[in-house]
């Protein structure tokens, strides 16, 4: 159906600059890869290639470095602030979805602000309030500085996708003799839990890739992959094998996740931007 | 209203129903509050903690020497060259880091809109970077221009566009702008998606409309496109910008803010100066400067659009 010229148009036009672009866009994350797949001493002197490829500096990673012992304190810090992000937010979302109050459009906006506020403006006095709490160096300190984001987010979420259900379900609900707690739970909440689950996820993302948290108010105890990867840096020369291999191993359950949830995401994100 | 109620509740038989009423009203509330109190205490309080230290003398290690000083540490600011060098850096981060990204998210995104075979392959991978965590970004970028085996180095010697190679982070001129592409990577899939998203939203029909009148595709991208997504446009610009504008995390991995002060943004300074100096009175003042900029810029910036971005 296609003639062969507008194919060939096709190519020129669409294909060649999209393939370009993409080479931009993956040609670090493979020149990663590579050198993760390269031994450290041949890196120098012959360069990452594909020729004699190892998996010694993930083996190092895991058996040298302890590696997993940082994965398991990521995965800690970031599940925790999902379910500190979700819980909160839930019955806020609803709120702001469904009912007429004073002061909802102040708070709606005031959780949209928040997200804009700089790190730095928080990171100091989390410092402080964490060091007078005792808290330095714990999970805890971590999953509630990770929440002052998580949390904001996720009510702007939640909100756009509780919004998508009609409210006559809920009416409909209590007319049957539900209370608002039990539409809310049996009616919307289940309708939702996609909407649910793919922030959840983004937190979970969001949280795992964090560092400035992490590197501030962590330490020896509770040390996430970010950290762990940048200490990597030795104090004289960089082991740019071991590196790249953590990098590509920190990078992965994220990577996954997001390819996962990517469509059902960007459709809550762009949302309320498309409308506007 | 409230007298109103008052009296309701008097009588004995419309006890329920007020009630419930009352219930009614304090529900919304009531459902807010854990998310309320607990923003409340994470993130309003610091930031009171935060102003309230940026008016003092506060060195960590001095934890008896803490007095108020009044506005003495954002004066000192004024007087601190470092504080005018960050300044110019973060102008020059938002200015060229911007545009960049808009720019090759736009291409990314009109392209991703036309029908190809393996177009949800490249929609799918061109989301990467997004996904991958700073430090990872920082410090592969950080192997991409290392000076000796760097394999940008390596390439433009064998294109010979470069004769020597080109340490590219240890150098005050370029330092800044090789973190800037480094963003840029980083950035851009943000706006291909929000872009795209926008895109889908224009009928076909407009297109279809406009070729029977003979537009031709500029005037249609012009006239049309443009158009259709431009709120979307205000709204991903404003997201990115205050996010650019945040972002010490590639820099502080990057370089730390070297060689010297070349790197430098004002987080990043406000940052390193707590961080290093343990120093959170000056630092907290840093940030507070910061913030107000930046709310500065949100204000101007929607007022000029003309619209909130919803």
């Amino acid at each position: 159906m296609v003639s062969h010229k507008s194919k060939l148009r096709r190519m020129l036009t669409v294909e060649l600059p999209m393939v370009i672009i993409l080479l931009f866009t993956l040609g670090p994350y493979l020149w990663m890869m590579l050198t993760s797949l390269t031994q450290e001493d041949k890196l120098f002197t012959q360069g990452p290639s594909l020729i004699g490829a190892t998996f010694e500096n993930y083996y190092r990673l895991f058996n040298t470095v302890g590696f997993l012992d940082n994965m398991i304190t990521s995965f800690i810090v970031a599940a925790g602030t999902v379910v500190v992000g979700l819980t909160l937010s839930v019955t806020a979302a609803y709120s702001f979805s469904r009912f007429n109050f004073i002061g909802k459009k102040y708070l709606l906006t005031q959780f949209l602000i928040i997200n804009m506020f700089p790190i730095v403006l928080l990171i100091l006095p989390l410092f402080v309030l964490m060091r007078v709490l005792g808290l330095l160096d714990s999970h805890l300190a971590l999953i509630i500085a990770n929440s002052t984001v998580a949390i904001p987010f996720s009510v702007w979420m939640m909100t756009s996708y509780i919004n998508g259900i009609p409210k006559s379900l809920d009416e409909a609900a209590m007319t049957d003799g539900c209370t608002r707690i039990g539409a809310l739970r049996r009616v919307v909440l289940p309708l939702c839990m996609p909407g649910i689950v793919a922030t959840g996820i983004y937190i979970f993302i969001t949280a795992w890739n964090e560092y400035l948290y992490a590197l501030s108010l962590g330490g020896s105890n509770v040390r996430p992959i970010t950290v762990a990867i940048q200490t990597l840096i030795g104090e004289y020369e960089v082991q740019w094998g071991l590196l790249t291999s953590g990098g590509i191993v920190g990078a992965l359950p994220a990577t996954i996740l997001f390819l996962i949830v990517q469509k059902r995401l960007i459709s809550g994100m762009t949302q309320g931007a498309v409308k506007g | 209203m409230l007298s109103g109620d008052m009296t309701m509740t008097m009588t004995s038989s419309e006890w329920p129903s007020s009630r419930a009423a009352l219930a009614k009203r304090v529900l919304p509330y009531a459902l807010l509050s854990p998310a309320v109190i607990v923003t409340l205490a994470i993130v309003f309080f610091p930031m009171l903690q935060a102003a309230w230290m940026s008016l003092h003398d506060y060195i960590l290690w001095k934890p008896n020497a803490i007095s108020f000083v009044g506005l003495k540490n954002f004066f000192a600011a004024f007087h601190d060259e470092v504080f005018w060098i960050s300044l110019k850096h973060t102008v020059i981060w938002i200015g060229l880091t911007i545009p960049s990204q808009l720019l090759l998210g736009l291409v990314t995104a009109l392209l991703l809109n036309q029908e190809f075979p393996w177009r949800p392959l490249a929609r799918a991978l061109i989301i990467i970077p997004w996904a991958l965590p700073s430090v990872v970004i920082g410090l592969m970028w950080v192997w991409i221009y290392d000076s000796n085996y760097g394999i940008l180095n390596d390439f433009l010697l064998r294109m010979n566009i470069i004769q020597d190679s080109v340490p590219w982070l240890a150098d005050p001129d370029t330092a800044l702008y090789a973190i800037i592409l480094t963003l840029t990577w980083q950035g851009f899939p943000f706006f291909a998606v929000m872009i795209l998203a926008g895109l889908q939203s224009i009928p076909r029909s407009y297109y279809e409309a406009a070729s029977i009148d003979g537009a031709s595709k500029w005037r249609q991208f012009w006239h049309i496109t443009l158009p259709g997504i431009s709120g979307v446009l205000v709204t991903a610009v404003l997201l990115r910008t205050i996010w650019v504008a945040n972002s010490i995390d590639v820099i502080y991995v990057m370089t730390g803010g070297g060689p010297g002060y070349a790197t430098y943004t004002l987080p990043l300074y406000a940052f390193v100066k707590a961080r290093t100096n343990l120093d959170f009175g000056y630092g907290s003042s840093l940030a507070v400067l910061f913030t107000i900029m930046l709310l500065g810029i949100v204000v101007v910036y929607l007022r000029k659009v003309g619209k909130g971005a919803d």
